[in-house]
This record gives C-alpha cells, sequence and structure tokens, in this order.
C-alpha cells in the first residue's frame, strides 16, 4: 500500500469532536404515530384549528405513501412507531432574556462555539436556536422589527402571523410532495419563520443553529422564508448532533419563497453526527429543500457544505417562474467513514430567461459513498433559459465511491445548456509534491481539498468560509488526512 | 553536506540505480548528465524522498544524519529542496498561499517565527524581481493553466524564497527558450552560496553555459560512469553520450 494511501486510512479514524449529551429534562410524548399523536402535538403547541386540519389531511395522505428506494443510499428499515415525535426542554413559559435560560443550555452552546449573547451584537449575527424541538431563546428580534423584519420560531409565528403561514405553508414543499415530507407536515415540532417586507435589505446574517438532543427524538423541523418584492435575506443554518447509539431520523423541510426582484441567499453546514467507523449510530438527514422565483428579477441562491450525517438525502432546488428569475446551487458533500450522501438539485425552469447555475463538489474518502443527483428541466414556457452545471468529485484513497446521475429535460429549443464534469483522485503526485515543499500529508489533503472546493467556499458568507474550511479540515483529520 | 554511498534503486522489480556514489559540500554546483533512462530523475526523487522506489542497498548521509530515515516533509523543512521536471497542478489554491505554508513550516523547524503576511509579501516581491515572475502568477492557483516555462521558473521562484541548503534541479532546463534558461539560470546562481549546494540534473549541457558547475558527473545506465570538472559537459555536448557506454563496457571485462 503506498504511505500516502496508508496515511489517508490511519487519519481516517478521529472522533466526532461534538459528541456529548446534555442532559435536560425532556417533555417528551411516548413513541409512536397516530391520529392523536399529531392532535396531541398541535395540542401542545396551541395551534389554530387550520393547522391541525393541515397536518391531519398530511399525516392521511402520509399513511397512503410508499418509503422512496430510488436514492443510492443502504439502511435497514426505519420503525416509524418507534420514534417519539415530540419533546420539548421543560420550561413553563418562554424564556425573555439569556438569564432565564437553562444554565445547561447555553453550556452546550459554548462548547459548540456559538456565540449566544453578548458576542452575537459583536458578530453581527442573530440566532434563532433550536435545541431539540422548541425554540429556546430568540435574540435580536426588536432590532429587526424596527425594519418589519419577522424573525422567528415557526410556533410563534404559527400564534403571532397565522395569515402569512396560511398563506404560504406548503406553497412550495405541498404536504403530498413526498414521504419524508409529508412526514414533515403531520409532526413537524418547530423551526424558523423570516419575513422581510418590500424593498428591506436584511442589514444581518440571520443564522439557526439546530442540534439534535433527547434520546429517540425524530427532529421535524420547518422552516419559511418569504422575501417581498425588492427585498434581500441570507440566511445561514449550521448543525452538530450530540454522539448516540441509535439512528436518528431527521427529516426537515425548507421552503422559500421570493417575489418580484427579491434574493434569498441560503447557505448551510450540515455537520452531524456521521456514525462510527461501522456507520452505526449516525443520523440520517432526508431533507426537502425548495425555493419557488415567484417574481420577475427574482433569485434564490443554496450553498450547503455537507460533512455530517450516516445518510444525507436532500436536493436543494429552484422553481424559476419569474421571467428572468435565477437559481443557483453551491455545494460541497464529504463522506468518510460509512457515510452516504445522495445530494444534488433541481433547477425547473419556467419563465422566460431564467438561468440557473450549478456547481457540486464530491468527497470520498474512507468507505463513504457520494452521489450526485441533479434534474435541470427546461419548460416549453422557458424560452431563452440557460443553466451551467459542473459537477467534480474527488476520491481519497482507493475504499470509496462517487456517482453522477445528471437528468436533462428540455421541452424549449432555445435553451442553452453546459455540463461538466469530472472525477479526480488526490493523486501521490500532488501529495508528494506538497510534502517536499514542507507541508505534513495532513496539511497536504487539507489544502488539496480546500483547493478544490474553492469555487463553492467563496459563496459563503465570511463567517461561514472560515468555519467551512475548519470544518473540512477537521472531517478531513478524522477521515482523510 | 551530503554522501551518497553505493545507493541501489528498484522501481518495481526493476533495479534502476546500481550502486551510485557521490559527495557533495556546501558551496558547491554538481551537474549530473546523462542520456534518457540512465537514473539521472531517479536519484533526484530519491534523494527528496519520492516512496515509489525503494532503496535495496546502500546510504544517503545528509549533514551527518540517516536521509534514508527522514520523511519528505521533514527533508524539505531540514533544507532540501527538488525543483520538478514535471510540477503538479493544485487547482482552486493560490500560490502565495501554498508557499507561505511551506515557508512557515519550514521556519518552525529551525525554530524561526512565523512570517506575517506583510513580511511574506515584501520576500515574495524581492524574489519576483530577481526572477522576473509576473505578479499575476503569483496569486494564481499553483501551477493551474501555467505554460511549461511558467511551471520551471515557479519551481526556481519557490526555491528562492524557501531558501534551502541543498538544491536539486531535476531537469528545469528542458522545455525552456533560451530566454527563459537565462531567467532560471540567473535566478540559481544568484543564489548560489558558501552555505547552499546544488546539484543540477540535465540532459543538456546548454544550461551549463549559464550556471557553471564545479563538477560534472556523467550517469550511464544507473551508475557514474565519469566525473570530471566543467570541461566534461563541453566534451560531452561534442561526442555525445553513446561513447562512453563502450568505454564503460570495455572498463567492466577489464576488471
Amino acid at each position: 500500500m503506498p504511505t500516502e494511501t496508508k496515511q489517508i486510512q490511519d487519519l481516517a479514524s478521529q472522533e466526532y469532536k461534538y459528541g456529548f449529551y446534555t442532559d435536560i429534562e425532556a417533555d417528551s410524548i411516548p413513541a409512536g404515530l397516530n391520529e392523536d399523536v399529531v392532535a396531541l402535538i398541535s395540542a401542545k403547541k396551541n395551534e389554530p384549528e387550520f393547522m391541525l386540519e393541515w397536518r391531519l389531511k398530511a399525516y392521511r395522505h402520509w399513511l397512503t405513501m410508499k418509503e422512496p428506494k430510488w436514492p443510492n443510499v443502504h439502511y435497514p428499515p426505519i420503525d416509524y412507531q418507534g420514534i417519539v415525535y415530540y419533546s420539548a426542554p421543560k420550561k413553563k413559559d418562554s424564556p425573555k432574556s439569556l438569564d432565564e435560560v437553562d444554565p445547561e443550555l447555553l453550556e452546550t452552546y459554548r462548547k459548540l462555539g456559538i456565540p449566544l449573547g453578548e458576542q452575537e451584537l459583536l458578530a453581527g449575527v442573530a440566532v434563532d436556536a433550536v435545541f431539540d424541538s422548541v425554540s429556546v431563546a430568540t435574540t435580536f428580534k426588536e432590532k429587526l422589527a424596527e425594519l418589519g423584519i419577522i424573525f422567528c420560531s415557526f410556533s410563534e409565528a404559527v400564534g403571532d402571523h397565522p395569515e402569512l403561514v396560511k398563506q404560504y405553508l406548503g406553497s412550495v414543499v405541498p404536504y403530498t410532495d413526498n414521504f419524508f415530507a409529508s412526514l414533515n407536515s403531520a409532526v413537524f415540532s418547530d423551526g424558523s419563520f423570516c419575513y422581510i417586507p418590500e424593498g428591506v435589505r436584511c442589514p444581518m446574517e440571520l443564522s439557526t443553529y439546530f442540534r439534535i438532543n433527547a434520546k429517540n427524538t425524530g427532529q421535524f423541523e420547518r422552516t419559511l422564508i418569504i422575501a417581498e418584492k425588492g427585498s434581500y435575506v441570507s440566511y445561514l443554518e449550521g448543525c452538530t448532533a450530540p454522539m448516540r447509539d441509535e439512528n436518528q431520523l431527521h427529516a426537515a423541510v425548507v421552503e422559500l419563497i421570493a417575489h418580484d426582484d427579491a434574493q434569498i441567499k441560503y447557505s448551510t453546514i450540515q455537520n452531524w453526527y456521521p456514525g462510527d467507523d461501522e456507520g452505526k449510530g449516525g443520523i440520517y438527514n432526508f431533507v426537502t429543500k425548495r425555493g419557488k422565483c415567484l417574481g420577475r428579477n427574482s433569485k434564490i441562491s443554496w450553498t450547503q457544505v455537507e460533512t455530517g450525517s450516516a445518510i444525507t438525502w436532500k436536493y436543494p432546488s429552484c422553481i424559476l417562474l419569474g421571467d428572468n428569475s435565477i437559481g443557483e446551487f453551491y455545494s460541497v458533500a464529504l463522506t468518510k467513514k460509512r457515510q452516504q450522501a445522495d445530494t444534488g438539485t433541481k433547477m425547473i425552469h419556467i419563465g422566460k430567461n431564467t438561468r440557473s447555475t450549478v456547481i457540486s463538489k464530491g468527497i470520498s474518502a474512507g468507505h463513504g459513498q457520494n452521489t450526485y443527483r441533479g434534474l435541470i428541466k427546461i419548460s416549453k414556457s422557458a424560452t431563452g433559459a440557460r443553466n451551467y452545471t459542473q459537477c467534480d468529485s474527488m476520491l481519497i484513497g482507493d475504499q470509496c465511491g462517487a456517482h453522477t446521475f445528471p437528468y436533462i429535460e428540455i421541452k424549449n429549443s432555445t435553451a442553452q445548456m453546459e455540463h461538466e464534469a469530472s472525477t479526480s483522485k488526490i493523486g501521490e503526485d500532488q501529495m508528494f509534491y506538497c510534502q517536499s515543499r514542507g507541508l505534513s500529508a495532513e496539511d497536504a489533503v487539507s489544502m488539496i481539498v480546500n483547493g478544490f472546493c474553492k469555487k463553492v467556499f467563496k459563496e459563503l458568507p465570511m463567517e461561514f468560509a472560515v468555519e467551512a474550511d475548519r470544518l473540512l479540515s477537521v472531517n478531513l483529520e478524522g477521515s482523510v488526512g | 553536506m551530503l554522501e551518497i554511498k553505493d545507493l541501489h534503486v528498484k522501481a518495481g522489480d526493476k533495479e534502476i540505480l546500481h550502486g551510485i556514489n557521490l559527495k557533495v559540500k556546501a558551496g558547491e554546483v554538481h551537474s549530473i548528465m546523462g542520456p534518457n533512462g540512465s537514473g539521472k530523475s531517479t536519484l533526484a526523487q530519491v534523494l527528496a524522498g519520492r516512496e515509489s522506489y525503494e532503496v535495496t542497498a546502500g546510504q544517503i548521509t545528509y549533514e551527518g544524519k540517516d536521509l534514508l530515515q527522514i520523511a519528505p516533509e521533514d527533508r524539505a523543512r531540514l533544507g532540501i529542496f527538488m525543483a520538478f521536471q514535471y510540477p503538479v497542478e493544485i487547482p482552486g489554491v493560490s500560490n502565495t498561499y501554498f508557499l507561505k505554508a511551506a515557508l512557515n513550516a519550514i521556519r518552525k523547524e529551525r525554530g524561526e517565527e512565523e512570517v506575517d503576511a506583510l513580511d511574506f509579501l515584501n520576500l515574495v516581491k524581492e524574489k519576483m524581481e530577481l526572477l522576473k515572475i509576473d505578479e499575476k502568477l503569483i496569486s494564481r492557483p499553483v501551477n493551474e493553466g501555467f505554460s511549461g516555462g511558467e511551471k520551471k521558473r515557479n519551481e526556481i521562484f519557490q526555491l528562492a524564497v524557501l531558501e534551502p541548503k541543498l538544491a536539486i534541479l531535476d531537469e528545469t532546463d528542458s522545455g525552456l527558450d533560451i530566454d527563459a534558461l537565462k531567467v532560471v539560470a540567473h535566478g540559481v546562481n544568484s543564489l548560489r552560496s558558501k552555505d547552499r549546494a546544488f546539484i543540477v540534473v540535465t540532459h543538456y549541457q546548454r544550461i551549463l553555459n549559464y550556471i557553471i558547475p564545479d563538477y560534472v558527473h556523467v550517469l550511464y545506465d544507473g551508475r557514474v560512469v565519469k566525473s570530471g570538472g566543467k570541461q566534461l559537459a563541453i566534451e560531452l555536448e561534442k561526442k555525445g553520450y553513446s561513447w562512453l557506454g563502450e568505454e564503460t563496457v570495455s572498463a567492466q571485462l577489464v576488471n
């Protein structure tokens, strides 16, 4: 075995750095799912009638559906009756300030390096922190409210702005959309809600940190972002999770709506527990993310750095409805150990002169399996549509795999499509070149991989780009080298 | 500084070097010449620590240390530098970033402080002028999309910034036009010092018109068949390499 390969494999066994469990008394309901549970969740959250009806319709539809088998991922059957569908940290009332937040919770955030407190002001980040299923702290709300921006937990939005929720919930991802989206619609616990009024440019990056905790609790987040005419918002989402033994299901739904001339930039760093060397105990991350460019000249841009989870199944997509609207997808997916990722995007061109860009970088190490799956659809009405797709795969070591499934459907002959794809291996040549200049094998791999991902990283907001760089290096120490 | 004793090297099942002996002192410039396939590049790569070659016998001592026990990155940190015959592209990693990381790794080994961005920039500027390197080149990704000449010049630029004790040039002259060759040679000459040694591996005598060696060794079929002063290079240019083969064969017969 060449030394480089061996080094890479030796390095492929670093422990997950965020594996710890916070002992907070959780207010949970028993495992299992039926209409009573759905009703109970709705009641616990004091939801209005329309929400309960919507959840029940979703649940009934879900019962008629089958779990999708087409993704290029493998896992044992999930026992949906063995999952606890609701768990909230025990607190009678929502905290008014950080002083009221459970100190142990704050300690957890501190360990995760989340700047919840005065640091946010300095960092200019408003954090809507989701711990388990209920938002426990929302900051900067007043500041944003002065501009008419609503940034709150989904539950609060249901209570305070039911008309907006009613209008937009399910308008991009209907409750019938797919197996996991339907399940989410029935049982979602909480999430984030964001509304940017006409002409407002959100002055700070909005950020939410998700964290799965509490044994056996499926996490079903729901995020809804609405950007009115001429507005702009950049939203950051980042995750870590504690180490555990049983697989945890995470089935989130994110819906974005951009009106005329509005722009939404949605960035994700996903670093959930990937499982041990045998792949045991990692998170199943089955997510439906979709944005609708409803208005003319609107733009939705997805950037994701996916390094965690045992299984990742997600296709952040754009429906380009408005004329001249733009959809973008920038992705870095790293799989190591026994991780599996089937990820990509769908760009649905409907409006005239719509444009989309897809840049996907997949890195496989250890026994990781990385699949890019993408659909570019140019409808009959989409005269003058253009797409540029670039998907590159990098292999580290000789036990991993990279797969590419690009689907292209063109129904309008004026469309212009470009597709580039490559697969490369971190070569001994590159490694030796770096090492012969004094860099360690670990630094060399980290540098080569970060260079490979450059095009995606430069799309991330500044603070996230630094984190992404660090995250990749940390993960490479563990899994790549 | 460097002593190679009876070095035997295999690539796969084939022995390429059959017992090389060489002594290099600080301040000296040695040229290793020879036809294609004689083992010149193998020798250079073994010195830099390439692990796809297997050393089956012999030893290499560098500053009193057993070089063969030292990892490639540690050799670099101890002051060995090889300018590659085929420099490798590293997409997305800027030349400056790469070079700064390398320099700091080496400085750390020497017990020196890491250079900050400003000092590094000044150093880079100075060396760029020396080698007539276009400023744009150093902000571009390492060797990506560089022409052959640019890649070679970039190697010498790295050499100038990293300031090794022992510099090995592996056919740096091949593929260079005469102007580029002069620039590279000028760079090397300005880096010559009493503390630094060079091993210039080349196929052609041409570069030795500009970098005057102290010693010339001729490698033929994995052996040093002749050593001499700079005159030897000129002789080779006139006669080619083939006569050496005959001479070796007859020498072996006599033995």
